[in-house]
């Protein structure tokens, strides 16, 4: 069983800057961490093989500092990791993502299952999972909260608005799932003196067999035409909390001038 | 690829569950109409299932001139692998210019998989669409942690597909015995290797916050689980869900079912009550876009005030219990 | 902005596991804890599984390696957080040191490993109502009788009681003798004769667990002797002088603690239409409360080493830094309410709790009034061997 983890450097906190010259955005990220719920994809993958003995690889792309999310899914404790890297790939989307991803999954050959976060704290697409499971022409099920493994067989719970689904898929699948799965295990600290050392060589897009002008930018189906800042409300009002009682009646009192209650 | 040049029309995915046309479809089919009309194109309805033929009235009332109907049993219910293969299907038939889906758990599990089968872009949880002149679709979706709003578009290849959050869009007002063409299409459904075991309907457990009108939601301030019975009795009088924000929820006093924020649920409420949450931007990211939002907050520097209707700067457990019993006197 | 302790690389990841993992795990957790008096098992659980419950054990027995030094590291970042759940951590080594430094082969492979696992936990019982500071006055005896030996009476306020599978228990095997007349054995939960009294409740440390062992009959193995009969206070002594760095390491991660929330009010607290931290009353106790703080890390990093070095007498080094960091510890928690003020007395605040936290450090592992005549017995020594 060789169990594969697509997982994501995100930033923690972004900061939007409007350009005064050109009144153009930019957003700049730090405090660089996995994505939430790569995270929980992770450890669905290290619980199976606590209990199945499957081999887990994570695999990221992203430039030289995001090798950082792969050390730290290694003192977690998966077994190897992909670190794809290669300018060509910058301003993929998602589309573009799920292509890299799947040829960096068909290389490994032996693949059976592969985990991904429902979708990233940036980007926020939910797009890459299913996305690849396309490339790759295996099924896939999004949203997973519960992953079992029986004769070789999947049984998944699915979620979906007014409950959950009860679903068996045969091997190689490709699964997201929330953060409902799982609490993710912190790494051990002989798992982060062993990631430390790691040899964390990037994969190129030429090492995966993918033309320049199909994956990145170019590749890309969908283009950022612009971005504007988020409307913000004006206008609201302060109330003085100091007196409960005056407060609620206050706010009552608008709740039905406003027909809301 | 399919060619751009053969492809036109406005297409709306039906989504129906549990028993009813989602709203977010008719939510869709009152944009998809705006945007149909400016293309001088047809508004049609896609809609799968089993013996659902007499709902496409439904869909014509609301704006649909073409309702395309599959009607097979791997269709009867959300399938990623049927839904993927007949709607794959139908786009190559077909060659719609726009195609538009809820950004529903159905909608973002099989929407991103024709984009791939069909080889076109994709605009996933758009809150906004507009159409130029030369009929490139301007899909609008909040990106970077709900910091900024990304225009995407898909230049070059077709269909152009969004997906779109519920309550993006205002219903139409539904045409009574409007009619349109039925075209049933054979089904489709290719290889399904995924089988549904069972369904199992537990509103018990899940908050559908994503259709709630009034939201009361709990935040830091709680301090506790125990406290969030002021959270409870107060939606209780509203009759509206309870939330959290990713605080209390890490903190165990809630469980992440009732999570509002970036990594919980995008919500949009008619009226939004946050109690003792200082409004990271990831909280704000799911809920900013609330019809009115009132907060309340010990500290008057808390940025959950600066989206506030109404800011409340004060104990939130003597405002939250004031706030239910002149509810309960009104 | 940091000071240089000269950190090995190994140290600097000791540091950040622990550091995350207080941070991640412990902040949500310990207010409830405190509240509730409840055994932090889940999170001594992950630490087993993050190698951490190991940290101080030979590899060979399934530990992580690590020395004195590395390990109070560890209790720093821990105590930084939380003492009752560092005080449940720690109180393993307590009572495996009995073990790591007088057990044979058999009891160290037999014991060890399922303590650095963290899959068993481990307590040390030397305390009884009147044997307190005055070790000699242990009144719990041990009899031989045939191939075990039979133990009577009752320990007190056993840290981990009741919580812990391996035991390291001191008693008398001739009463006659004094101090040379005592003994020290393993004792396992389970063991015929063996029971607990009730959990005491408790000023602070709270979720910390502390307990009476009741010993009636108490059937324990002849091989489960350390050392050998007669050793009983050296078995403790030894153990104390080697663990008391670990002690002093609460205090300075508690001080650090509280010096945190500290600053980062004053920082925020508005008054006089100016953050408190602008008023130089206020700077001055802090600047107080950090030199202090700095000044008790600095010794105990330097005791930590002196045992890592195999330093024969570490008593009198240990003795001071324990008596320094906690006397700072008490300090500093104190300050830091003062400095939140009517905010600090409330336990929305964590300041409130670590100053009852705190008043523990003073007393346990040796009071510091005798923590002073440890130190002032070694000087007595030092100045004679002089002449």
């Amino acid at each position: 069983m060789h169990i594969v983890v697509c997982i994501k450097q995100v930033p923690s906190s972004i900061a939007v800057k409007t350009d005064p010259a050109t009144q153009a955005l930019t957003c700049t990220g730090s405090d660089y961490l996995i994505n939430p719920f790569d995270e929980n994809a992770l450890e669905a993958a290290l619980v199976l093989k606590d209990s199945d003995k499957a081999k887990v690889t994570v695999l990221t792309i992203g430039a030289a500092q995001a090798a950082d999310v792969l050390r730290e899914a290694l003192g977690r404790g998966a077994d190897a990791a992909q670190f794809i890297s290669d300018a060509a790939f910058d301003g993929s989307d998602a589309w573009a993502t799920g292509k890299i991803l799947a040829a960096a999954i068909q290389k490994l050959g032996d693949v059976n299952l592969v985990i991904c976060g429902k979708q990233t704290f940036d980007g926020d697409t939910a797009q890459v999972g299913p996305s690849l499971a396309e490339f790759l022409g295996w099924p896939c099920v999004a949203f997973v909260r519960k992953i079992a493994l029986e004769a070789g067989a999947l049984k998944v719970e699915r979620m979906y608005e007014e409950g959950f689904e009860k679903i068996a898929l045969p091997l190689p699948a490709v699964l997201t799932v929330g953060k409902e799965i799982n609490t993710p295990r912190m790494a051990s600290l002989k798992g982060r003196m062993a990631a430390k050392k790691a040899q964390l060589a990037p994969i190129t897009a030429a090492a995966l067999g993918l033309a320049p002008e199909t994956v990145g930018a170019q590749g890309a189906r969908t283009r950022l035409a612009k971005m504007a800042p988020v409307p913000r409300k004006s206008g609201g009002i302060k109330v003085d909390g100091s007196d409960a009682a005056v407060a609620a009646k206050t706010v009552v009192d608008k709740l039905r001038e406003m027909k809301l209650v | 690829m399919i060619d751009k040049s053969q492809c036109s029309g406005v297409w709306v995915f039906a989504e129906y569950r549990n028993g009813v046309i989602q709203d977010v479809t008719f939510e869709l089919l009152a944009k998809g109409r705006e945007l149909a009309d400016k293309r001088g194109a047809k508004l049609a309805a896609v809609l799968f299932g089993q013996g659902l033929k007499d709902k496409a009235a439904d869909l014509f009332a609301n704006g649909a001139d073409i309702v395309y109907y599959a009607d097979a049993p791997a269709l009867a219910t959300f399938n990623g692998d049927a839904y993927t293969a007949q709607l794959t299907a139908l786009v190559q038939q077909y060659k719609p210019e726009i195609l538009l889906g809820g950004s529903t758990i159905a909608g973002r599990s099989f929407f991103p998989r024709v984009a791939v089968r069909v080889d076109t872009g994709l605009a996933s949880d758009c809150t906004g669409l507009d159409v130029d002149a030369a009929g490139i679709l301007q899909a609008v979706r909040p990106a970077y942690a709900g910091n900024v709003l990304a225009t995407i578009v898909c230049p070059e290849h077709r269909p152009q597909m969004a997906s779109v959050r519920a309550k993006a869009f205002k219903k139409g007002a539904p045409v009574a015995g409007r009619t349109g063409e039925l075209i049933e299409v054979p089904a489709a459904t290719g290889e399904v290797k995924t089988q549904i075991l069972e369904t199992v309907r537990d509103t018990g457990n899940v908050v559908n916050l994503a259709d709630a009108d009034i939201i009361v939601s709990g935040g830091r301030g709680i301090g506790g689980p125990d406290q969030f019975g002021f959270i409870q009795d107060l939606a209780a009088e509203l009759k509206g869900a309870v939330g959290a924000s990713r605080a209390a929820v890490d903190a165990g006093w809630i469980s992440s079912v009732h999570q509002v924020g970036q990594t919980g649920k995008t919500v949009k409420p008619k009226l939004y009550i946050a109690c003792g949450i200082s409004g990271a931007i990831q909280h704000l990211a799911g809920m900013g876009a609330s019809d009115f939002i009132i907060a309340i907050n010990k500290d008057a520097a808390a940025p959950i005030f600066e989206i506030a209707d109404i800011g409340i700067v004060g104990d939130l457990f003597a405002v939250v219990p004031a706030l239910t019993q002149a509810l309960k006197n009104r | 902005m940091g000071v240089q302790y000269g950190f090995s690389e190994q140290q600097t990841e000791i540091r950040n596991t622990m550091r995350e993992f207080a941070k991640e795990r412990v902040i949500p957790a310990r207010a409830e804890l405190d509240e509730k008096e409840e055994f932090p098992h889940a999170l001594l659980q992950e630490l087993g599984k993050m190698d951490m419950m190991g940290l101080y054990i030979p590899s060979e027995l399934s530990g992580f390696g690590g020395g004195s030094f590395d390990f109070c590291i560890a209790i720093e970042e821990l105590s930084r957080i939380c003492i009752g759940v560092s005080v449940s951590y720690a109180a393993n080594a307590l009572g495996s040191y009995p073990i790591l430094l007088f057990g044979t082969d058999a009891q160290l492979k037999k014991y060890m490993p399922p303590i650095a696992k963290g899959e068993k936990y481990c307590a040390f019982g030397l305390t009884e109502a009147n044997a307190g500071s005055d070790a000699g006055g242990i009144q719990t005896t041990a009899v031989l009788k045939g191939d075990k030996y039979i133990l009577n009476g009752t320990k007190q306020w056993i840290t981990n009681g009741g919580e812990a599978d391996t035991y390291t228990i001191i008693a008398m095997t001739d009463k006659n003798k004094g101090a040379r007349g005592a003994s020290a054995f393993i004792v396992e939960k389970g063991f015929k004769g063996f029971s607990f009294g009730k959990k005491e409740k408790k000023l602070g440390i709270r979720c910390s667990a502390t307990r009476e062992l009741v010993f009636q009959d108490c059937e324990v193995p002849k091989e489960n002797i350390l050392a050998r009969e007669g050793m009983g206070f050296i078995v403790a002594m030894k153990t104390l002088d080697t663990s008391r760095p670990g002690i002093a390491a609460q205090g300075v991660g508690l001080a650090q603690g509280a010096l945190d929330e500290a600053v980062t009010y004053a920082r925020t607290r508005v008054q006089f239409d100016k953050p408190i931290i602008a008023n130089q009353a206020i700077q001055h106790m802090l600047a107080n409360m950090a030199t202090k703080t700095e000044a008790a890390r600095a010794l105990t990093y330097a005791a930590a080493r002196t045992i890592d070095a195999e330093e024969k007498d570490v008593s009198k080094i240990s003795a001071m830094c324990k008596l320094f960091a906690t006397d700072v510890a008490m300090e500093v928690t104190t300050d830091a309410v003062q400095i939140l003020g009517g905010y600090g007395y409330m336990r929305e605040y964590p300041v409130e709790k670590m100053m009852r936290d705190a008043k523990i450090l003073q007393i346990y592992e040796g009071t510091n009034q005798i923590q002073r005549n440890v130190i002032g017995a070694a000087l007595i020594k030092e100045y004679a061997s002089m002449k």
